[in-house]
């Protein structure tokens, strides 16, 4: 179990115990965190559930696979902290990880 | 105005599978579809990746998919409308009158959706003011090349499209490419060639830069672009192109008066019909407890969804469950009666 921490655009911050291995997607799916479609349910081929991770957790995050670069080049407004929320598992590691959801997702 | 028993929007694999059934119980149906060709998000997010879990097939993929559903669906001759999305809908007294962006008419007794997560559309630059340019001068795909010759084209995007047309147009116009990184997800002999071009002058490739703002009066003036460590650069350019993949929007579906949940329409496990009399919605676009997005359940909801079309297009008619190993109805229908 790990708390993450949501901020939306409008700098609410949701913080969710979500179980470890779920998706950071996910928890916030399940939980009606607003900002993240995940339209393609965690497949990795839509851009649509990505987020912001605060500089000080990149590191700790599991590392781009294939294909997550190439799908965050069709996201809203990508940054370098950019990342897919579905590729994010998480772990007793993630716990306090703070995500910031961008404006849109299209 | 063409008259058929069902209209089925969309011609992913849920929609194809739901025409065969259509075809097994003698109804007829016509699809429409928003993307050039059949197939839906297997044929545009995964034509090449294995699908392992359709049921009695190991393994295939997205194309293969497709490809066994359209043959399926052969002997029913179902007409495909590509190309097109569905606009608007009118209750006509029992039946459904809907027209689409390619003013097509149909009379239906009803309706199946099978639209997946909605239809596809060019993902579009984040600024607002590029939507007054939208088909001037900004465009997010190419219908007549001859317009860009000798002009200054700026071309967003870091995939085969934007990689193919930087490489075609710098014949004939002036081609800036930016991209938001070093790496591209285009082919590599297509980035090869990006670079040579780029070396040769013929190309002005911009890496690590996105688009920061646009200017000019009824047609774009100059874009001007920003680089990751917050640099910013301006040029002229008469176009702007962005090549960002396809999202998928719900559209006008949305104003239908249908029950939506979280951008998915609330059918009943019956027989898969929403909250409007004669309207279905299967696969991915529909929603219920238990739902599962999986194309197999896709499969299933199309053979209840079908079924449960039968009491609008031959209401005096009672439908005979009938399997097609035996039923000669069927078998004639498939063009199989020996």
């Amino acid at each position: 179990m790990a708390k993450i921490n949501y901020i939306t655009h409008d700098n609410q911050t949701h913080t969710i115990d979500v179980q470890n291995g779920l998706t950071v997607m996910e928890g916030a799916v399940q939980n009606d965190i607003p900002g993240i479609d995940a339209d393609c349910g965690g497949g990795m081929a839509c851009a649509t559930c990505h987020v912001y991770v605060n500089e000080e957790w990149l590191d700790k995050l599991p590392s781009k696979e294939d294909g997550e670069e190439d799908m965050l080049d069709m996201a809203f407004e990508p940054k370098q902290n950019s990342r897919l929320s579905c590729q994010l598992t998480v772990s007793d590691e993630l716990d306090g990880l703070v995500v910031n959801i961008p404006s849109k997702q299209v | 105005m063409i008259k058929k028993d069902v209209l089925i929007i969309g011609a992913g694999p849920t929609g194809l599978f739901c025409a065969h059934q259509l075809g097994i119980i003698g109804l007829s149906c016509e699809i429409v579809d928003n993307l050039d060709k059949a197939g839906g998000q297997c044929i545009e997010l995964y034509p090449d990746k294995p699908i392992y879990d359709i049921p009695a097939v190991p393994e295939c993929t997205g194309e293969e998919l497709t490809n066994n559903l359209l043959q399926q669906i052969k002997p029913f001759n179902v007409k495909f409308h590509l190309n097109e999305r569905v606009e608007e809908l009118k209750k006509a007294e029992d039946r459904w009158h809907v027209k689409t962006s390619g003013k097509q008419e149909f009379d239906v007794a009803s309706i199946v959706i099978a639209g997946g997560v909605g239809s596809f559309e060019p993902r579009k630059f984040p600024l607002k003011e590029c939507e007054k340019f939208e088909g001037s001068s900004i465009f997010y795909s190419i219908k007549d090349k001859t317009v860009f010759k000798d002009k200054t084209i700026s071309i967003f995007g870091g995939g085969d499209s934007a990689l193919d047309w930087a490489i075609e147009l710098s014949n004939t116009s002036k081609v800036n490419l930016i991209h938001r990184r070093d790496g591209f997800s285009g082919a590599e002999s297509s980035v090869q060639k990006v670079k040579e071009l780029n070396d040769q002058g013929k190309i002005n490739l911009y890496t690590k830069y996105q688009i920061y703002s646009v200017s000019g009066e009824n047609n774009i003036q100059s874009v001007k672009i920003k680089h990751d460590d917050g640099e910013t650069k301006e040029f002229k350019t008469d176009y702007v192109l962005g090549f960002f993949g396809l999202i998928m929007q719900l559209g006008p579906i949305l104003d239908w008066g249908l029950n939506i949940n979280k951008k998915a329409i609330e059918v009943n496990t019956e027989n898969f019909e929403t909250n409007i009399d004669g309207i279905f919605a299967i696969g991915d676009i529909c929603t219920y407890p238990g739902k599962l997005k999986l194309i197999l359940s896709g499969f299933h909801e199309g053979a209840l969804a079908a079924r449960g079309c039968f009491k609008y297009a031959k209401p005096d008619e009672k439908l005979r469950f009938e399997f097609t190993t035996t039923s000669k109805a069927a078998q004639e229908r498939l063009g199989v009666k020996k």
